[in-house]
């Protein structure tokens, strides 16, 4: 089985990242983009019989640092 | 009195930042990070700069995580004294001895230059050397030194007296300007700044020497 995590800096975060791509689209003319905010996708292998609650404890202790990052579990 | 620095795969101030300690006057053993336990009757543990792991994930994050990282909290929980430098400085903020996170500097650029700091504090180990209000240069080097910290933890360190160094023209985008700060305990600081680099004459600047000088000073004498 599978799960997917979704990384993304909480919002009130600065991310200049984010703000960069924002305007490198404003840059080849896509208007209306309004705000792009940037975060990272980690994906799993995991055994048979993983748990939702195991993955968010990968989450706390490692995976994301929860003082600036918010995390969302997928089990696929 | 004894130091250890402490080695990952990626760092790369290990050998600047023990140059440091030992013309200072300590005795510099390095510890590897897979290594579970510090050498007996270390006094100070120093973290170096450098890129540990990549800066795969995070920053400092597969650093924090390391054996040697637990033995550097149970050190530092009992009150031995921390210096974190740059990945140094990411790397506890990981573990959770200091607190706040590094973000990606705001203009995005890796930033490698001399910039001015302030000491705000001359209350503690590493800035006794220097009187309140002084003004140094010391080099900074990396990408993500950009100090995060929400409202309440800036005004507590602020309250505490715990910022010990701030950038006198923010180059990264830092929180209240903050270069360094320490733990509760005043024995755990974390810096982005490199003082191993404004160390000997051959740096060009020697504005880095009075932190070790006052640190290893004060350990030596205790």
């Amino acid at each position: 089985m599978k799960a997917r995590v979704h990384v993304m800096l909480k919002d009130g975060v600065l991310d200049p990242q984010g703000a960069a791509v924002k305007h490198a689209l404003g840059a080849l003319g896509f208007d209306g983009v309004e705000g792009v905010r940037q975060g990272k996708v980690i994906e799993l292998d995991l055994a048979d019989g993983a748990t939702e609650e195991q993955v968010g404890a990968m989450c706390e202790k490692l995976l994301a640092n929860t003082v600036i990052e918010s995390y969302r579990i997928e089990m696929l | 009195m004894k130091a250890a620095v402490v080695q990952f795969p990626g760092s790369n101030c290990d050998r600047d930042m023990a140059v440091a300690l030992e013309k200072s006057g300590a005795d510099v053993s390095v510890v590897w990070h897979k290594d579970a336990k510090l050498p007996e009757g270390v006094d100070l543990v120093a973290i170096p700069g450098g890129f540990s792991f990549g800066d795969y994930l995070r920053c400092g994050a597969i650093a924090a995580n390391s054996p040697i990282c637990q033995a550097v909290v149970d050190h530092a929980v009992r009150g031995g004294y921390v210096l974190g430098v740059c990945n140094g400085f990411q790397v506890l903020t990981e573990t959770g001895l200091l607190p706040g996170a590094l973000l990606r500097n705001a203009g995005l650029k890796y930033i490698c230059r001399t910039v001015g700091l302030k000491v705000e504090t001359s209350n503690s180990a590493f800035t006794e050397g220097y009187n309140a209000g002084t003004e140094i240069g010391v080099p900074i080097a990396h990408h993500d030194g950009n100090y995060f910290a929400d409202d309440e933890v800036i005004a507590r360190l602020k309250g505490d007296d715990r910022v010990a160094f701030s950038y006198t023209d923010n180059p990264n985008g830092s929180r209240a300007d903050i270069a360094g700060i320490l733990s509760e305990n005043r024995r755990v600081l974390g810096m982005m700044p490199h003082p191993e680099r404004a160390f000997e004459d051959a740096h060009g600047n020697t504005d880095g020497q009075r932190l070790f000088a006052g640190l290893i000073g004060q350990l030596a004498s205790a």
